[in-house]
């Protein structure tokens, strides 16, 4: 007697179900009770790993009692481990005992776009040399292609700071403010900077195509501060090719 | 803003950003990977406590174990409830909802 995929799966993700009839499983179903367990805690696992700081704010415990919820609800889609939490933010955001928390989807949000960094596809950054050589009357009309690891973010939340306060020794206690998050992978790490405000509405406009110059005005932001947009995003190789409009 | 101030203002923050570059160059690559998930992908029956615990488990979510949420950081931060500073419902209270069936 056979086993039918759509019947394994079911029980896999439901510990009421019994196991399903037709396998050799030992005494009450305990062989295929272990291998429910493996992946459970298989995907428990690659859950904390891929939202570590998501796991440093809610604890041990609560992010293994989420991370079973979030499992079995939301089942992985693709045999691509490295997409499973894809619908992660939307998930805490949708949880009312988290309300008080309103920064965490944010936070994991910035988890995912550093996954997404680090998984996409290499690129050859533009010679910092080629901007050098455009006159500098017409470097406004000037568009860019980003890299495809490039993320942006913008949050009402300091998602950086979060970030940077769960990983790195030393970091500053977070401030309340909103934060926009360039990510970028200079090498084969992908690295979060934070970004001036306004960066991110820049940054969304350079990749819709718009010249520098027309991205400066569309954000509205007087004062924003270009140099250190433009900075961060060639020290992170950002731009892998640069043109001239005229 | 005029043509004027965008040409120079663009000029200008290129020039500089060419300049911080030329100083200090592209961020340091000292890491190691750290991100990435397919490691924890590996069918490890090794993992986790006991050989059917986490998997035979029926109990989802203990609305009542978020009072355990001091157990991370997200408290040590003392963030509004609101970006913007304006105080939101929502407490670490216990809820009544997701207990264990037998509890």
């Amino acid at each position: 007697m056979g086993v039918s995929q759509a019947s394994f799966s079911a029980a896999l993700f439901d510990p009421a179900m019994a196991a399903p009839s037709g396998l050799v499983s030992g005494p009450e179903g305990r062989r295929f009770n272990v291998y429910r367990n493996n992946v459970v805690v298989s995907l428990t696992e690659a859950l904390k790993t891929g939202f570590p700081v998501i796991a440093r704010l809610l604890g041990d415990e609560n992010i293994d009692g989420l991370a079973r919820l979030y499992l079995r609800t939301h089942p992985p889609t693709t045999p691509v481990m490295q997409r499973f939490g894809d619908t992660f933010p939307d998930f805490l955001a949708s949880l009312d005992q988290l309300d008080h928390l309103g920064y965490l989807p944010d936070v994991a949000r910035l988890e995912l776009a550093l996954r997404r960094a680090y998984h996409a596809a290499d690129a050859a950054a533009v010679d910092p040399a080629q901007l050098a050589e455009i006159p500098p009357e017409k470097l406004a009309n000037v568009t860019v292609t980003l890299a495809p690891a490039v993320q942006i973010l913008r949050s009402d939340w300091p998602i950086h700071a979060i970030w940077a306060y769960n990983t790195q020794p030393d970091a500053p206690t977070p401030q309340p403010g909103a934060q926009d998050v360039l990510v970028t992978r200079p090498g084969f790490d992908p690295v979060p900077d934070l970004l001036p405000a306004g960066g991110a509405a820049f940054f969304a406009a350079l990749q819709g195509g718009a010249p520098i110059g027309t991205a400066l005005e569309a954000i509205g932001t007087p004062d924003f501060d270009l140099t250190r947009a433009l900075t961060l995003a060639l020290q992170g190789g950002a731009f892998t090719a640069i043109s001239l409009t005229e | 803003m005029s043509n004027t101030m965008k040409t120079m203002t663009v000029a200008a923050s290129v020039a500089a950003a060419l300049g911080a570059m030329a100083a200090a160059p592209a961020h340091a690559q000292a890491k190691e990977k750290c991100y990435g998930v397919s490691l924890a992908g590996e069918n490890d029956c090794a993992a986790g406590p006991g050989t059917t615990c986490a998997g035979t488990s029926t109990v989802n979510y203990q609305g009542n174990a978020w009072t355990l949420v001091d157990k991370g950081t997200c408290t040590d931060m003392k963030l509004p409830a609101m970006a913007d500073g304006t105080p939101r419902h929502g407490s670490l209270d216990a809820l009544d909802r997701d207990l264990p069936k037998d509890a």
